[in-house]
């Protein structure tokens, strides 16, 4: 077998667009392939995805491969999991990249587990050491107490970036990419997993992930109620709200609010947290947030380390004020 | 039958530890767990016991509750038994230092999973507190071949399936899998159930069933290293944060709004 070569991302896309993950994989992608001198390429996985494969390659794709089957058309991660795996046998690429999306959190380590290698999970940055050309990845640890670099021993070398880690490359629709057919044969008894009922239970407005201004809720509110002041307040600057855990796992708001390693990762221009801690697992989903401000009545909390305005004093009068002048202001 | 329940459980040291006690050793790449505060078990697997339990309450089942680690604190890894478990395993051995290679660490636990002749079901935690990786339990569904949910908030099993509620980013999926199945659970199921004085008792009794590397039928051509851990070390923050004041909380509340227009954020 001919040895590794080239970067191969994993994208995600609907039947007319590539999704921003995508993008922002292909920024990485460009980098790792121009160190490495090769190849930067995306697989498609869809019924039909020639719109998106035109995107991808004015994203910076060298090439694409258009995984197509009907049985694709959306997602399952056994079949996705199934073309994967046969496209990174007949390709043989030096390094995949995936998104760590919530599809990206199970198709990744089951991918590397299929093919017997290693995994960089959950990634903010990647480079090429360009005399072993090996991939590495920093990837926030213990909550985000620490960062490991780790590299994959075997290859393909598979890291999962990050959402939002990487900015997507402008497009340049000038750029020329080839596109490679590639239909997989599956078979759907090869899906395990059924879905029965899917339930919607967003908060209404603004999606978190794509707000511009985000207002989030921590312990120290103690109870739901607070959460209809920093609605307004979100309102006004036509962003939306969020939650710590602590704010969550207490059933004030629902798991669809929660910002965090575990919960939603989040790059607004504008962070405003009231009476959140601060813990790693928080700020692990806000670490690309522009400008982080901070209101908690205890001086000493985490939270203020990362901020770059800080409050000290007792959310029940700093909010009401704060969101009455900033009423006034937006108005004049 | 009973239905026959496994829940892959590991120990941590605690994420609620204050931040001073944080310390790595550079040169050694690890972190280096304080002597005063004891380890504790991961917080999504204790979700992963209560999801057992909860169907065990309802339904005849067995839980089983498997670890992997170089040394355990005995009295920390009972807690699942004493919030009702039936079993313990762990798998012990100078060589199980569950590093950051998760390939590693799910071929042991695989391999216990085989010796202990296979489970309907198999509980874990989304990911572990330590080193965050996420991998191992559906790395040991790819190698047991069984159907894999991830990121449950509700698990039941009915007429030989596992009915899952699993988190997508705008709510939830109510999904069925084909036992055997794997899930991993999330915080979102909600808070583990405590001890009774009963469970208690009844865990002090009670010996965990502990085999080393050479009780366990591993793959010898799976044993080499996945991954490389090349650097370990705590980040710094260069933020400087300004505290905005005024004559009480309102009046800062107010300054801080002149702050975000003059700073044109807002």
């Amino acid at each position: 077998m001919a040895d590794a070569t080239g970067v191969l991302v994993i994208g995600q896309s609907s039947a007319d667009a590539l999704d921003s993950t995508a993008a922002e994989l292909l920024a990485a992608g460009r980098n790792a392939a121009a160190s490495l001198g090769e190849e930067l390429s995306i697989a498609l996985l869809g019924d039909a995805v020639d719109a998106p494969a035109q995107q991808a390659i004015a994203h910076g794709a060298d090439r694409v491969y258009a995984v197509t089957s009907p049985l694709l058309s959306g997602y399952q991660a056994d079949l996705y999991l199934a073309a994967m795996d046969s496209l990174c046998r007949e390709v043989n690429p030096r390094v995949v990249l995936i998104s760590r999306t919530n599809e990206g959190r199970e198709l990744a380590p089951r991918l590397a587990f299929r093919l017997g290698v290693g995994l960089a999970q959950d990634c903010l940055e990647v480079s090429v050491d360009e005399a072993t050309k090996t991939l590495l990845a920093n990837r926030p640890v213990y909550g985000g107490n620490a960062i490991a670099v780790v590299s994959c021993v075997q290859t393909p070398q598979i890291a999962a970036i990050r959402p939002k880690a990487y900015e997507a490359a402008e497009l340049d629709s000038s750029r020329q990419g080839q596109v490679v057919s590639f239909p997989v044969d599956l078979d759907a008894s090869q899906a395990r997993v059924r879905v029965v009922e899917t339930v919607r239970e967003e908060s209404e407005g603004v999606k978190l992930e794509e707000a511009r201004v985000v207002v989030s809720g921590g312990r120290g509110l103690g109870g739901p109620e607070p959460f209809a002041g920093l609605e307004d307040l979100a309102k006004i600057l036509g962003g939306a709200v969020g939650a710590s855990r602590a704010a969550v796992d207490s059933g004030w708001v629902p798991p669809s609010y929660q910002v965090g390693l575990t919960g939603k990762s989040i790059t607004p221009d504008l962070y405003i947290t009231v009476a959140i801690s601060g813990a790693s697992q928080h700020m692990a989903g806000c670490s690309g947030a522009k400008c982080i401000v901070a209101i908690n009545k205890d001086a000493d909390a985490n939270i203020f380390k990362d901020a770059r305005y800080g409050v000290v004093g007792d959310w029940e009068t700093v909010i009401p004020a704060l969101t009455e002048a900033v009423r006034e202001l937006m108005d004049s | 039958m009973p239905l026959k329940i496994a829940v892959l459980a590991k120990q941590v040291l605690d994420p609620e530890m204050p931040m001073a006690a944080f310390r790595i050793d550079e040169d050694a790449k690890r972190v280096v767990p304080p002597s005063n505060i004891p380890p504790v078990v991961n917080g999504f697997d204790e979700n992963a016991v209560e999801a057992a339990l909860q169907i065990k309450d309802a339904q005849e089942a067995t839980v089983t509750v498997i670890s992997t680690g170089s040394s355990f604190a005995l009295d920390v890894m009972k807690k699942p038994l004493s919030m009702g478990a039936d079993e313990l395993v762990l798998l012990q051995d100078d060589d199980f230092d569950n590093t950051i290679d998760s390939f590693q660490t799910a071929q042991l636990l695989a391999a216990a999973i085989r010796k202990l002749e296979g489970f309907d079901l198999i509980i874990c935690g989304r990911q572990a507190s330590d080193w965050d990786n996420a991998q191992v339990p559906l790395g040991v569904a790819e190698i047991l071949g069984v159907s894999c949910v991830s990121l449950g908030k509700k698990v039941d099993v009915a007429d030989g399936k596992a009915i899952v509620e699993r988190i997508v980013p705008d709510g939830y999926q109510v999904v069925e899998a084909s036992l055997p199945a794997l899930v991993t659970v999330s915080n979102e199921l909600g808070q583990p159930r405590y001890p009774t004085l009963r469970g208690i008792m009844a865990a002090t009794r009670k010996r965990p069933t502990v085999w080393s590397k050479a009780d366990l039928d591993l793959d010898d051509s799976q044993s080499e290293a996945r991954v490389t851990l090349r650097q370990l070390f705590i980040p710094v923050s260069d933020q400087e944060c300004e505290f905005v004041e005024g004559e009480n909380a309102a009046d800062a509340g107010r300054q801080l709004a002149l702050k975000l227009r003059e700073a044109k954020i807002i």
